[in-house]
């Protein structure tokens, strides 16, 4: 961990450090403790609730009498259910508590009028609970990524409407100069998601665009959600994390810019991929692919970034969980990013499309990057919330190798079960129950990796829970690490 | 980058340039697409779908069949779609005209049903196969839907000609041979089956000719 005082170092490569007291970032984070803890534990509570749908989901896969008497459990909606609680739910809460969180830091301003978060806080998961109920109860509306039925939107649209408020007016009182990457990518975040809700709301629900514009209106909207809300938040968290525990400066402050511009204008085109080969006009699908490849840019030049700032410090990584699970993530967002630009040439798409491959490739996204990365902030904010430290590294290790293990086990199976399903798939001569049944084993192994990831959530749980329960103590703590670095044993600082 | 208003103006035109191209303009370019007049027949094409088949697509909507079954079928050349019976000829976005939702489908772990209605027209196939696949398609992985069905006393005189006709040794391994019962399609059911025989895009469009690729000239690629 960082032994100087680095959030000015990484505020901007040209800050002169120690400019930053420790009092005055106390208290900033204690402005935000109340709102961020109710963001972080209801953000865990559908965690847990979304790997329960998952592995309801993913058992029914290979063995469909499974639960085969439930209309509520049936597979195409318990999916959605687990798809909705865990990006709504799980991804989206911890993405508010870590956006507002970073912003009041990176502002140097305390949060004003904490309890309207609370409020937003409330809402937004009373919505997703009406929504996921929704669900289960069959008023689906069978557009991804938007299956909550059109009575949970107005809560959430509220809810969504206060977070973002307040992290512009939070912004709007800062006192730092310089704006750091982190704040861009959030700003830019808080603005586009409601935008493309509500555009997606208006177009596909209240007033339906006829026939396959549709199709474009759902796939602008689902894919930005990922490249233009969660991408964007994962990425603020990565830029800030992995200087601030290793308190070095960021690799390039040109690049960042870079970084940033080249994903603002390219990922918005890319969700038209989901289409190719589809009824929609040909001009708009080669658009989506030349925008998913000049995704490569932003990606590069972001891993350049994170991982020269690593260079040299990998030593770090036996030490500090947080920098262990961003790093993870970082690497991941790298190899997912890529991996997506291909799948969306024509020839690659061809055997890809319509197969596990693809959601293999969504929890590479969505788990392996983002939710690692939020992990990683977790363990490094909620210690300063409480003013207490975790209480076992070991459950933190079991979290950990749980599930980097698991979604790598995941991601890697269903891509190679996928990419043999779309090659037989596309060859006529072998029967279609052929090519389902030769999918079986690698849908078997996906429910053993759902395991150990599950066998991880509950040790995250469980740390969160003995954490809150936990009496304060008294005086200065060290932080909780895998193992005590020698040269930082005499002094350890958080 | 330390000017909030210029970052923001970025943020706005960034999104507005996609929103602008993907929803607006497609929006405009075909979001009025009317049906095709067909002079010979004198009437006008793709067909309406029935009450009781949009019903059917509300089940179809609720129980969240799209997530496994697409409802496309690929140029041919491009997949093997055609080849696999899927469809006579590449869906267009006429197609769709008259769905008040699209399910396109992004997953195929069951096959496309763009054209089921025509690849399979029995009803009682349909009721079979919905109610447990494995009688019909063994070693599939569909989830059954048993709860779209009853199993009731035959009112004296009037067996519902819907009745499921079981094979005798399913019937005896599930209890489902007392003399007197009969095993029948709720509404739901029905409904849902008839969505799925209206399903089928058997008339051609102007701009759906089936598609034949081009011989490369020689010395070409």
């Amino acid at each position: 961990m960082a032994s100087a005082p680095s959030l000015a170092a990484s505020l901007h490569p040209a800050t002169p450090t120690d400019t930053v007291p420790r009092a005055e970032l106390s208290a900033i984070d204690a402005s935000t403790k109340w709102p961020a803890l109710v963001f972080i534990v209801s953000a865990l509570v559908w965690l847990l609730i979304g790997t329960v749908f998952a592995l309801i989901a993913s058992f029914k896969m290979h063995s469909p009498e499974f639960l085969g008497n439930y209309e509520w459990l049936t597979f195409g909606r318990v999916r959605s259910a687990h798809l909705n609680a865990v990006i709504y739910g799980w991804s989206t809460n911890a993405a508010f508590a870590v956006a507002f969180w970073l912003m009041a830091r990176l502002s140097r301003a305390a949060l004003r009028h904490p309890g309207v978060l609370i409020v937003a806080a409330c809402f937004w998961n009373l919505g997703v609970t009406i929504g996921v109920i929704g669900i289960l109860a069959g008023d689906s509306t069978s557009i991804e990524w938007l299956e909550m039925p059109p009575y949970a939107t107005p809560l959430l649209f509220v809810a969504y409407a206060l977070v973002g408020a307040w992290a512009v007016i939070t912004f709007r009182f800062r006192k730092s100069e310089h704006i750091y990457v982190s704040q861009w990518y959030i700003l830019a975040a808080l603005f586009w998601f409601p935008w493309l809700y509500s555009i997606a709301q208006i177009m596909l629900i209240f007033e339906p665009a006829r026939g396959t514009v549709q199709a474009l209106v759902n796939w602008w909207f689902a894919h930005n959600v990922l490249g233009l809300w969660f991408t964007p938040i994962g990425l603020a968290a990565a830029y800030y994390f992995i200087p601030k525990v290793l308190g070095k400066p960021i690799h390039s402050y040109y690049l960042s810019v870079l970084g940033f511009w080249s994903l603002a204008i390219f990922y918005n085109w890319a969700g038209v991929h989901h289409l190719i080969g589809g009824p929609v006009p040909a001009w708009v699908i080669s658009a989506g692919i030349a925008a998913s490849l000049m995704m490569v840019i932003p990606v590069v030049v972001t891993a350049v970034n994170h991982h020269l700032t690593m260079v040299g410090s990998f030593g770090a990584l036996r030490t500090s969980p947080t920098l262990r699970f961003v790093v993870f993530g970082a690497v991941n967002y790298t190899l997912v990013s890529l991996t997506g630009s291909a799948m969306a040439i024509r020839s690659v798409n061809e055997i890809t499309h319509f197969t596990h491959f693809t959601v293999g490739h969504a929890h590479e996204g969505m788990y392996a990057f983002f939710t690692m990365v939020m992990f990683g902030a977790i363990y490094y904010i909620l210690p300063r919330l409480l003013l207490k430290e975790w209480p076992s590294a070991a459950l933190i290790r079991a979290h950990f190798w749980c599930a980097a293990v698991g979604v790598t086990i995941y991601w890697v199976d269903l891509e190679i079960g996928g990419w043999i399903q779309g090659m037989q798939m596309n060859n006529p001569n072998i029967p279609f129950l052929e090519v389902v049944h030769n999918t079986l084993p690698y849908l078997v192994t996906r429910s053993v990796a759902g395991i150990l990831m599950t066998i991880g959530h509950l040790a995250f749980a469980v740390n969160v829970a003995w954490m809150l329960a936990a009496k304060r103590p008294a005086g200065a703590t060290a932080p909780t690490l895998f193992r005590s670095p020698p040269a930082m044993q005499a002094a350890p600082v958080r | 980058m330390n000017r909030g208003p210029l970052i923001f103006l970025g943020i706005f035109l960034a999104l507005a340039f996609s929103w602008t191209g993907i929803v607006l303009t497609n929006q405009i370019q075909y979001g009025s697409l009317t049906p095709y007049y067909d002079a010979n027949e004198g009437r006008t094409f793709p067909d309406k779908p029935s009450g009781l088949a949009n019903q059917g697509r509300l089940v179809y909507q609720d129980l969240g069949c799209m997530y496994c079954h697409s409802q496309q079928v690929r140029r041919p050349g491009y997949g093997a779609d055609e080849e696999r019976g899927w469809g006579e000829r590449q869906s267009v976005a006429r197609d769709y005209i008259y769905e008040p939702r699209v399910f396109l489908g992004t997953m195929r772990t069951g096959p496309d049903l763009r054209n089921i209605g025509s690849r399979q027209p029995s009803t009682d196939w349909h009721y079979l196969h919905l109610y447990d696949p494995q009688l019909t398609s063994p070693g599939s992985i569909m989830p059954p839907f048993r709860f779209l069905y009853a199993y009731r006393k035959v009112a004296p005189g009037q067996a519902s000609p819907l009745a499921l006709k079981l094979p005798a040794d399913y019937a005896r391994q599930h209890g489902l041979d007392r003399p007197g019962y009969e095993l029948v399609p709720t509404p739901r059911a029905e409904a849902l089956v008839a969505y799925l025989l209206s399903l089928k895009d058997t008339y051609v469009f102007p701009e759906a000719k089936p598609y034949v690729p081009p011989k490369p000239a020689a010395g070409a690629k």
